[in-house]
């Protein structure tokens, strides 16, 4: 187990978004959140990454506690997130948007008295990185000007320069072409032969597809967790989310 | 493919006219004091060194300060008492400005880099006006009077700050050191994380950044800069007032970038440039400068909102660049 929650738990105001949720995502496994929208899935990607603190509950990082940690440490300790909107730096370049990523490791951060071309170390490596992903004929466009698609496949780059211990993934293939999703399920396949992998996904046939462990979420809780074919056959799951669309 | 090459292409060759342009400019500069009264050029440089460690921190890295008179003025006090109670030379003094112009800088970017958008520019506000009220109130800057008949002293023993000439080029020097300065904390890897941030603070800090340092070393270089400016001011006018740490300093650097255009490095020197100019030019006519000066703002902000040279970029530069590489 690498990544574990315990009883969390979010108030906003009075509204209770996360309620006594546990959560264990596995080494070289895929696992996905899925439950229809205000579940609080998103709000669970926020709590896991801390860019928001739970209100109670405790959160679990190889066996750290990172209840209290900050976002970027966290980060620094391996869990790395994406987000639903692409997060990419636009007006950089492909190139840069992964080099930024290197650059953090490399201890070459307050470099301000260098030239940028002490950057260029990270140059082979961020080729590299783009060409797994298939971005290796656009590095040195302008991150912003490229398809939906391959923002989002720009944005995986990035993180696995990072090579985190769990990636989070919040909603990856969303407003997706078919041919990309094909590209992506493959790209996310590979990445968690040697990581965690946490999702949330609306897209079921991906998830039933790719996904080795399942949590369904329903106003704040758990409403179910298994393999596709224990949640499928869950009879409240059904009626709750999957039985109109998947019937 | 072709779009690619294309693009590269039309990078280099604006990047060689624009490296043109900028000698062309330092040229003129080296040749202004003949042409152009000195001291006139000597505050437009002071001023623009000033916009310039502006742009570093609301053009590169997407903070607002409106505070940043604290370092100016503040740089300028310091200087002129150490170089005028303490019998300072005047690089000393300069250096001095410039510390306690950081060291300000820390504290107040310390508070402000807790909050984002218009309540960093509120605290960094608040704390800008606490320090020019403890100006008003301190002995050491003598209150409405302000420190004067400071004396320019002799640089490193040897150069007479006396002759105009001398104190010129001494000011273009430190012109073009601050400017080199910002030029290379911007173009570097450390400016390169300055650029995420302002792209997207929340994909920076997933990265593992640990966004609120970089923000604040950028506060702490801003304001050390701008104190180089002010300390350098206060030596080259031989005094130093509250004008320098009221609102409305740390509001005119704001147009100045703004008029020049915000993340261009030779968009301050421009702004400074024409707001120094015309405040000069109004001087003597009686007009009052704060109406001409708010016209523009508006005229700017509703035409050309990336400033006079973020325009001249947007329209012509790229374009151009792009034609004269074919021929």
């Amino acid at each position: 187990m690498v990544l574990s929650a315990r009883g969390l738990r979010r108030d906003f105001a009075g509204f209770v978004a996360v309620n006594s949720v546990d959560l264990d995502v596995h080494h070289g496994k895929i696992h996905a959140l899925i439950g229809p929208n205000g579940a609080g899935k998103t709000t669970i990607f926020n709590l896991l990454t801390k860019f928001l603190q739970p209100t109670s509950g405790r959160i679990e990082l190889l066996g750290t506690d990172i209840t209290r940690t900050s976002p970027a440490k966290v980060a620094r300790m391996g869990l790395v997130r994406s987000f639903q909107i692409s997060a990419i730096f636009p007006h950089l370049s492909v190139l840069d948007n992964v080099r930024v990523a290197l650059q953090r490791p490399s201890g070459l951060g307050f470099q301000f008295w260098r030239s940028l071309s002490a950057l260029d170390e990270l140059t082979p490596r961020a080729r590299e990185l783009l060409g797994i992903v298939g971005l290796d004929d656009a590095a040195n466009r302008l991150a912003g000007d490229l398809s939906y698609g391959r923002k989002r496949v720009l944005e995986i780059a990035t993180t696995l320069a990072l090579d985190p211990k769990v990636l989070l993934l919040d909603e990856p293939m969303a407003g997706m072409g078919h041919e990309d999703v094909g590209t992506i399920s493959g790209i996310i396949r590979s990445l968690a032969r040697d990581r965690a992998v946490l999702m949330v996904e609306h897209n079921l046939t991906v998830v039933a597809d790719l996904c080795d462990w399942i949590t369904v979420m329903q106003r704040g809780q758990v409403l179910a967790a298994g393999d596709y074919a224990t949640v499928s056959q869950d009879e409240r799951v059904r009626i709750a989310y999957m039985g109109t669309e998947h019937e | 493919m072709s779009e690619l090459t294309l693009q590269e292409r039309r990078t280099a060759a604006s990047v060689r006219l624009e490296w043109g342009l900028v000698a062309l400019g330092v040229l003129a500069l080296i040749a202004a004091p003949f042409f152009i009264y000195p001291i006139f050029v000597m505050k437009m440089l002071c001023f623009a060194l000033f916009a310039c460690a502006f742009n570093l921190l609301l053009g590169y890295t997407g903070l607002l300060s409106f505070g940043h008179a604290t370092f100016f003025g503040g740089a300028a006090y310091l200087c002129a008492y150490a170089v005028k109670a303490w019998g300072w030379p005047p690089e000393a003094g300069i250096l001095l400005g410039m510390g306690g112009a950081a060291l300000l800088g820390l504290v107040m970017g310390f508070l402000a880099i807790r909050r984002q958008g218009i309540y960093f520019a509120m605290i960094t506000l608040a704390l800008a006006q606490m320090f020019y009220f403890f100006c008003v109130q301190a002995p050491f800057t003598e209150g409405e009077d302000g420190i004067q008949g400071v004396p320019r002293g002799t640089l490193f023993g040897i150069v007479d700050l006396n002759v105009t000439m001398n104190m010129y080029y001494v000011v273009l020097a430190i012109f073009l050191i601050g400017v080199f300065a910002v030029w290379r904390i911007v173009n570097s890897p450390f400016g390169m994380i300055l650029r995420s941030i302002r792209e997207n603070e929340n994909r920076a800090i997933s990265l593992g950044y640990s966004v609120g340092r970089y923000k604040l070393a950028a506060f702490v270089m801003s304001a050390a800069l701008a104190g180089l400016a002010g300390a350098t001011k206060a030596i080259v006018f031989q005094f130093a007032t509250l004008t320098d740490v009221t609102w409305q300093m740390s509001g005119e650097v704001i147009l100045m970038n703004l008029l020049g255009g915000i993340g261009t490095m030779v968009g301050p020197v421009v702004g400074a440039g024409l707001v120094v100019g015309l405040e000069n030019t109004l001087a003597t006519s009686g007009f009052p400068v704060t109406i001409a000066t708010g016209l523009i703002f508006m005229v700017c902000v509703l035409i050309f909102r990336r400033g006079i040279v973020g325009e001249i970029y947007a329209r012509w530069l790229a374009p151009a660049a792009d034609g004269g590489d074919k021929g």
